[in-house]
This record gives structure tokens, sequence and C-alpha cells, in this order.
């Protein structure tokens, strides 16, 4: 029905005259006769009043169940949310932005891209941070394009990072003809002896997520060590929210850290927008792909930030560029931004230890279950995955009570779920699930 | 002023979460971090005070025109934002069983039908994130189909020299040979140069229509034409959609992919950088390659399905869910005629605005544009010194968003406006007297210009040296 245009039937008149045209029609001119759609051509229903629009969108909301109690986790992260992340992101400055081209009235973005770069740095320990790339998945895929050079072509991925990530990476990678080979697991995290036997001097990096795909804890400083010897780069895949208390990819000797920042205050919203983190040591940042943000100075003297070492970029370098990135996820970064300054270095703690604590407490119950053991024996953090006897009817029992189960596993791990608790399940609610599934196995 | 780590106090925060209500489970000290991280301690007065300082020190739609060529900036409805943040769509899991998702599988399905007829395409992704994530995935796609047909041959894309830099960086990720040809002055495709690099080395070109000067290229069906005689694909450049929504289809023009940018043309927030949306479109004879899951129909259910031949991922999940909720809310509100008037408005507004500047500015091409029109301000500077960089500061002090500079590479001294539809002529007039009264002031008093900005909250950065000697991070020490 509307359509924002402003301007009014007389004004629209007298503007087509000041240009010197009769019509709109005359304004298409050059569009050729034969590929111009006659007006009504457009096979589309008629526009609707805001009124109209929100109800039929609420119609189609509305047939999304929204689960109260969700135990699934497996890349996408139910935390609790702080009432001042949404105020500050909804902040229509921010909101209607576009990259900060023109700093001397972006400073307003500039800053907060510096902030998100030094807490990402803080978080993982690295040096350098970028500004934000599309999700977990693709940054996994950039850091292993800037590892990559003449001599050494080949990217080791382990089996025990997220499908979605293997998959993208081996995408990006057919794209640039980059040969994958994946590190198998065993006990649920990737084994370093096949790694060890899998490294040559062609290879040119060594990827592994930490906590990985089934919740383990790899021993995340060996590999690197193995990876290292081998002459060839060590890139982790974090959470950034278990980071919190776990060992950083810093400490483990990575030389690129990357992940999902979904967990870092956004919304589940069925998969994105969510947040690519990336982050290196002092040693690649020319090779770092993306926006980045840097201090300065202005002409009277007064502190500043501007976007700085763009002859990385596309928009310079063209088809030598590191990356073909242009738009990122600023207001995601942003999101995580005052995530982390709403929690504090104590709040994030809090909240990586009380998920820890709470998939302990669940996975603990579970093994009380008859038929539901630990399938791993390692360390997990806020993930793990169990044996279910009849894993339709546990998911299908827990849904009729509003929980959202775990998720069922494939291939090798058929008949498995993978389950995850955040500091958002309280005791009761895990006890409730416990029950439900009890209830199914029959114990 | 302050960063968010220069206030705070030692031990300051904010009270969010409860004590932990089940037993502590210690992990081995060994797995732990050794040094805490250093985040802010700050009350939420605090952090709220902070970011609405930096949300006025930040110039976006909502502050003022906005004629970044090249960007779309139009309005972001308020509606669209509401509908993303419905529980159901906010808050429902990527890995749900299909049945608890019906209402989102049908949001993208909906709006892949829709977009399908204004493209004139069969198929969809929305697994791109950006336009040029968008690019990555279309050449992929490309890729996938001349490989399928065992035609190992085909190797190179054309990119004419007007291109966006993303163009050609999204070949080379792609694992493709540039080839760049040189363009028209006008900014069209030279039938000549493309006649000559076509070859059974050509895998496909890349174009945008209307072009980056702002020109709808006359001879598209020749071009298209051209490139599929020798056996390569057209790729759409998606960017400049906004002049021809509803007037004429990528379809219809002979392209076989395209990308759309739902933060360009239907409207969703740009939101400081990101994040976009750039699904990828393509004709039925590439719908096998796409990037898997894509939602099908079947009896009244929606259900994913992965092309038999895809192309794999490109990104987790099925992309940025919650920005194509909003751009389906824009396309049901504008329908089949408020989309072809957004366009028709787009493009009345660029021509308006170069017809009363045509007088004072170069244009690079005068006599009509499409959305969006380029000056060159070449004799402006020969005559005063006064750059596209000066005129530029200029318009900061008079609250306008300059346009894209320097762009597109074969103008010199580019100034690349985009007015959009949804500015007002009252807008657009006041834009012209500001643009005239620059142009006087190149003239009469040029140092004020050299000097300009002067009332933004900091004046010109020294960029030469934040890039000489980087600082990247806030140092505790």
């Amino acid at each position: 029905m509307g359509s924002y245009v402003p301007s009014t039937r007389e004004q629209r008149q007298e503007m087509l005259k000041a240009v010197g045209v009769a019509s709109f029609e005359e304004l298409y001119a050059d569009v050729p006769e034969s590929m111009r759609l006659k007006e009504g051509a457009l096979n589309l229903p008629d526009g609707m009043s805001e009124m109209e629009i929100m109800a039929r969108m609420k119609s189609m909301a509305g047939k999304n169940k929204v689960f109260t109690s969700i135990f699934r986790g497996a890349g996408s992260y139910n935390h609790y949310i702080p009432s001042i992340v949404k105020r500050v992101t909804a902040k229509e400055e921010f909101v209607t932005a576009y990259t900060p081209y023109q700093a001397e009235i972006s400073q307003g973005v500039l800053q907060s891209i510096f902030e998100y770069q030094t807490m990402i740095c803080e978080l993982t320990g690295m040096e350098v941070s970028n500004a934000s790339v599309y999700d977990g998945a693709t940054a996994a895929a950039e850091a292993v394009a800037m590892c990559r050079d003449r001599k050494r072509t080949k990217a080791l991925i382990s089996a025990a990072a997220h499908p979605d990530l293997i998959q993208t990476v081996k995408t990006y990678c057919e794209g640039s003809n980059t040969p994958v080979e994946i590190i198998p697991a065993k006990d649920g995290k990737t084994d370093l002896d096949a790694l060890s036997a899998m490294l040559d001097d062609s290879v040119c990096c060594v990827l592994i997520q930490q906590p990985n795909y089934f919740g383990q804890l790899e021993n995340a400083d060996q590999a690197g060590v193995i990876a290292h010897e081998a002459g060839a780069k060590y890139i982790m895949s974090c959470n950034p929210i278990s980071l919190g208390m776990i060992k950083t990819p810093a400490e483990s000797g990575a030389d690129i850290a990357v992940g999902e920042g979904q967990p870092l205050g956004l919304s589940l919203s069925f998969g994105g927008p969510y947040l690519g983190f990336m982050a290196c040591t002092n040693a690649l940042v020319r090779k770092i792909p993306g926006r980045i943000v840097g201090e300065t100075t202005d002409v009277d003297g007064k502190r500043a930030y501007v976007l700085t070492l763009q002859a990385r970029e596309q928009h310079i370098r063209r088809e030598k560029a590191s990356s073909n990135i242009c738009s990122n996820q600023a207001l995601c970064a942003l999101t995580a931004s005052v995530y982390l300054a709403a929690m504090g270095t104590k709040g994030l703690q809090q909240a990586a230890e009380q998920s820890f604590a709470k998939a302990h407490y669940f996975a603990a119950e579970m093994a009380k279950i008859p038929g539901c053991e630990l399938r791993f024996s390692g360390e997990f953090f806020h993930e793990f995955v169990t044996s279910c006897p009849d894993v339709p009817k546990v998911m299908a029992a827990l849904e009729a009570q509003g929980i959202l189960g775990g998720l069922p596993l494939g291939g090798e791990l058929s008949g498995c779920v993978l389950w995850c608790a955040t500091e958002q399940n309280s005791k009761e609610e895990i006890d409730r699930a416990i029950a439900v599934i009890k209830e199914v196995c029959g114990a | 002023m302050k960063l968010i780590f220069e206030s705070g106090a030692s031990g300051r925060g904010c009270s969010v979460l409860p004590e932990c209500d089940v037993p502590v489970f210690s992990l081995p000290e060994s797995m732990r971090r050794e040094k805490a991280p250093n985040l802010p301690q700050l009350s939420e007065n605090d952090i709220s005070r902070h970011y609405t300082a930096l949300a006025g020190r930040t110039h976006g739609v909502n502050n003022g025109f906005y004629p970044l060529g090249s960007c779309t900036m139009k309005y972001n409805p308020k509606i669209n934002e509401e509908m993303a943040a419905l529980p159901g769509f906010s808050s429902i899991h990527p890995l749900q069983p299909e049945h608890t998702v019906q209402g989102a599988m049908e949001v993208l399905y909906q709006t892949e039908k829709a977009l399908c007829e204004i493209t004139g395409m069969d198929g969809m992704t929305f697994q791109p994130a950006a336009g040029a994530h968008g690019e990555f995935t279309g050449l992929l796609l490309i890729k996938a189909y001349h490989k399928h047909r065992g035609d190992s041959k085909r190797t190179k894309i054309i990119v004419p020299d007007s291109a966006h830099g993303t163009n050609p960086a999204s070949a080379a990720m792609a694992g493709f040979t540039v080839v760049s040809i040189p363009s028209q002055e006008d900014g069209c495709v030279d039938l000549e140069k493309l006649r000559a690099a076509v070859g059974e080395d050509t895998a496909g070109l890349m174009l945008t229509n209307p072009n980056t000067v702002g020109l709808f290229d006359k001879n598209i069906l020749e071009i298209t034409k051209i490139v599929h005689d020798a056996g390569g694909l057209n790729y759409y450049d998606g960017a400049n959609l906004n002049a021809v929504m509803g007037i004429s289809r990528p379809g219809d023009m002979g392209f076989d992919v395209v990308h759309l940018n739902l933060h360009k043309t239907f409207s969703t927030p740009h939101g400081g950088g990101g994040p976009g949306s750039g699904p990828v479109g393509c004709k039925a004879l590439l719908a096998d390659f796409l990037p898997g899951p894509v939602v099908k129909e079947e009896q009244g259910q929606y259900r994913f399905h992965t092309p038999e031949h895809s192309i794999g991922r490109v990104k987790s999940f099925y992309g940025n869910f919650a920005v194509v909720v909003k751009a389906l809310t824009y396309i049901l509100t504008l329908g089949a005629e408020g989309i072809r008037e957004a366009s028709q408005n787009a493009v009345l507004n660029a021509n308006y605005m170069m017809k009363k500047l045509c007088d004072l500015y170069t244009m690079a091409y005068d006599e009509r544009c499409m959305h969006e029109f380029v000056m060159s301000l070449e004799p402006l500077k020969k005559e005063t010194g006064i750059s596209a960089m000066d005129i530029a500061k200029g318009l900061l002090d008079n609250g306008i968003h300059p346009p894209t500079m320097y762009f597109p590479l074969i103008v010199h001294e580019a100034l690349m406006v985009e007015p959009t539809e949804t500015e007002s002529k009252e807008t657009l007039d006041e834009a012209i007297e500001v643009f005239r009264s620059l142009y006087e002031t190149a003239k009469t008093d040029p140092q004020a210009l050299h000097d300009a900005p002067h009332h933004t909250p900091v004046r010109r950065l020294d960029e030469v040296g934040a890039a000489r000697n980087p600082k990247l991070r806030y140092s505790f020490e």
C-alpha cells in the first residue's frame, strides 16, 4: 500500500517537468521495450496497510513453536541477554548508519568497533581482531585462506568441528582449489596421532574447534605443538562464553582464533544474523580480512578512530584482496560489545561456570537413566553426547512439555543425542526434563 | 570522549545472573585460562550513557540525508524491526524439528517466490550474508555448472573496469582468473572489447545494470547473448536493482544468476556496516547446484531439501534469517504497485537532483540517469584546487552524508549520488542548495573547504599515521 515515497502527486509532476519528461515511462527510455514490464505485470499481491501486515506476519510467527526450555545447542546457544543489550542496539543512529567511511561523522560506530576489537583480543588473548565477518563458519573459512601460500596449500580440519563449519570451509576451499582433509575423531576428540601422521610440508593449517561439536574439550596445546612442528599454522574456533573460564587460544598457541559470536547477546533468530569473530597474532595482521579500525588523531590533535590498513581490502586491491568481504556484521559486533560490557569480567565468568555446572549436573542425572550413557570419556564444557534408547519418543515427550530436547545425531552416532545446558536452565527445569526422559525410558 | 575501558571502577558491575542452583563442578586447573579477560566494570547507567554518547557521534539515515551512491540508503521502516523481533521469529532455534518452524520456513519460501518474481529467476538461496558473499556463491554456481558438464576449460570471468571491487575479488576467491575489460566512457560495455574477450575459456560475465555510472545499458540483450554464444553464463550484481524493480527483470535481460542486497533494495537497515543479506537467485539450469538446504513446499507443508549437485554450504544454518523477515515485511507492504513506484521515484529523485546541479557540476554523463548519477570534480579541481574529497567534507558541516567518493574508478574525482525514493522534494531542494553553495565557496574561499569539516565531533584525520603505526586495540598498561 505504502512505498515510503514522501513526494506528493503534485510534487512528482513538478519534478518530472523539471527533469524535462512527461511521464515516468519516459525516464526509462533506455530500457528496451522488449524487456519492459507493463504496469501490473508483476505477479505479486497488492500492498497492505501496517495493521494488515502486523496480522499477517504474526500469523506466520505463530506457526513456530517457541520452547520455554531449551537443551539444544549445536552452534546456536540460548544464553540470557541483559535488557540493556537490545535497548542500546536498537538506537537508530547505529541501526541506520552504514560502514563508517566518513570518519568525522562516524566516530560513534568507529569507537564501538575499536572497543569490540579490544574485547575480542581480551577474550581470546590474541593481538589483533578485525571488525567481524558473517559467522563462525565463514570466519573459519577466511582463516584457512589466510594461511595458504604457494608452497603450502592443504588444510586439515578436525572431524569434531561443527558440520556446518566443515562444509563451509570445504565450499570456500573448492573455490580457491585448496585441498581439505579431515582429521578423524577418536572418543569424541580430534585424533592427534592421526593428525601427526597427516602432516607434511604441503599443509598450511590445522583447524580444531574448542570446545568441539560434541562439547568435548580438546587437547588444544598439544594440537598446536604438533601443527607448529610441521610448519603449519594453527587455527582454533572457540566458543566465546567458554573463554570466561577455559584456556584461551593464545595460551594454546593459536595463530588465528575464530568463532561464532552468537552466544554474546544475540538471539537465536532461526540461525541468523550471528557474528563471526576473527583474531590473530601481529605477524598475520596484513592477512586478516575485513574492516579494521585504528586509533589516530585529527588535525587538532584530538584522539579519533578510522578504518585502517585498507590496502588489504577489495575496494583497493580488487582481485588481489585478502577477501571479497565488504558488508560485515557490525550491529552484531556492537551487540557482543554491549553484552560483554553488561556482563563484565565477573558476569562472563559466571555465565561460563554456570553453563559448565548445569551441563555437568544434567549429564550426571542423565547417566543414572538406563540406556542413557555418556558417549565420550573426556572433559566437556556445556554440551555432551549420550546414547538414548528411543530418540524420537524422548524428543516427542519433551516437546509435549514445551521442552526442546538435545539434537539427535546421525551417522556413526545414530541413536545418540547432543545435549546442551546454559545458565538459563534452572535446576528445576533440568529435573523436569530428566523426569520426562526417565518416564519414556521406563526407568 | 572516553573509551569504555577508561570509565568505571574496580568491583562495579551489573547484576544479571542469579546464584547457581546446582552443585559447583570444577574444571582441572590445566584447562583454565591463566588471566581473566579485562572487560569493562560499569553500572548499567554508565553503559547506557556511554552508548548514548556514541550514538550522538554517529550519522545514520535517521539523522539526515545519506545519498551514498551504490549503497541505497533508503529509509528503514520501523515495522520491519518489530516483525523480526516477534518471539515466534527471534526465539526459535535453527535446529528445531521442521514441524515446529513451519512459519519460519514459510517466510523463506514466500520471500523466495516474491524475489524470483521480481528478478525473473527460478530458485534462490538465502545463505549469503551480504552482497559480496552472494557474488562468491553465484560464481561457485557457475563454476559447478561448467564442471558438471565436463567443461574444465572455462576458467575466466570477465569483469568491466567500472565494476565494484567486490566483483573481481569474488571471482578470484572462486578460483577464476579475472579478465578486466575497459568500459566506454559512459560505463557501458564496449561490445567490440567484449567480443574480443570471450572464448572457450569464458566461464561468465559479471555485470550490474544499471551500471556504476548510473546508466541502463541499452545493449544488454546483445551483451548477454555474446556471452551465451561463447558458452558462458551471465551474472547480475543486484547492487543497482533499486532502479528497475517492477520495471525490468534481470531474468529477461539474459542473466542466469543474480544476487540481491536486501539491506539496500529491500529496506533492511545497514547496521553500521551489517548485517545484510545477499540472497542468490538463479535460472532453473543452476538450481540443482544451490547451497542446501532450500525450502520446498508439498501439500501445504514446508520441508528442507538439499539440491542434488549442491555446491555445499556457504554459511551456517539458513543465512541472516531476521533480515529476510524484514525484507518480506517490506515486500508485503509495498506489493506489486508499490515496488514499481519505489523504483520510479528513486529514478525521478536522482534525475531531479542531477538536473538541478548539472549547470554547475560536470556530470560523467548528463542526459538521463537511473537511480544514481556520477559527477566529476576534475574540472573544478583544475580551476580551484577543490577536490571531490573537499566537497564531501564540506557536506559534513551541512548535516549531509557525502556521496560515494572516487568511485567508479573510470571517472576522475568522482562523486556518486544516490538520493533514493524515500527522500522528499524538500530534502532534495535543500541538498541541491548546499551543493550549489559549496561550489560557490570553492571559487570564493577554497581554503574554507580545504579545512572542512569545521563543526563535526572530530575534524580530518591522520589516516596515513593510522596505517603506518597501527593501534588496533586499547592498551591497559
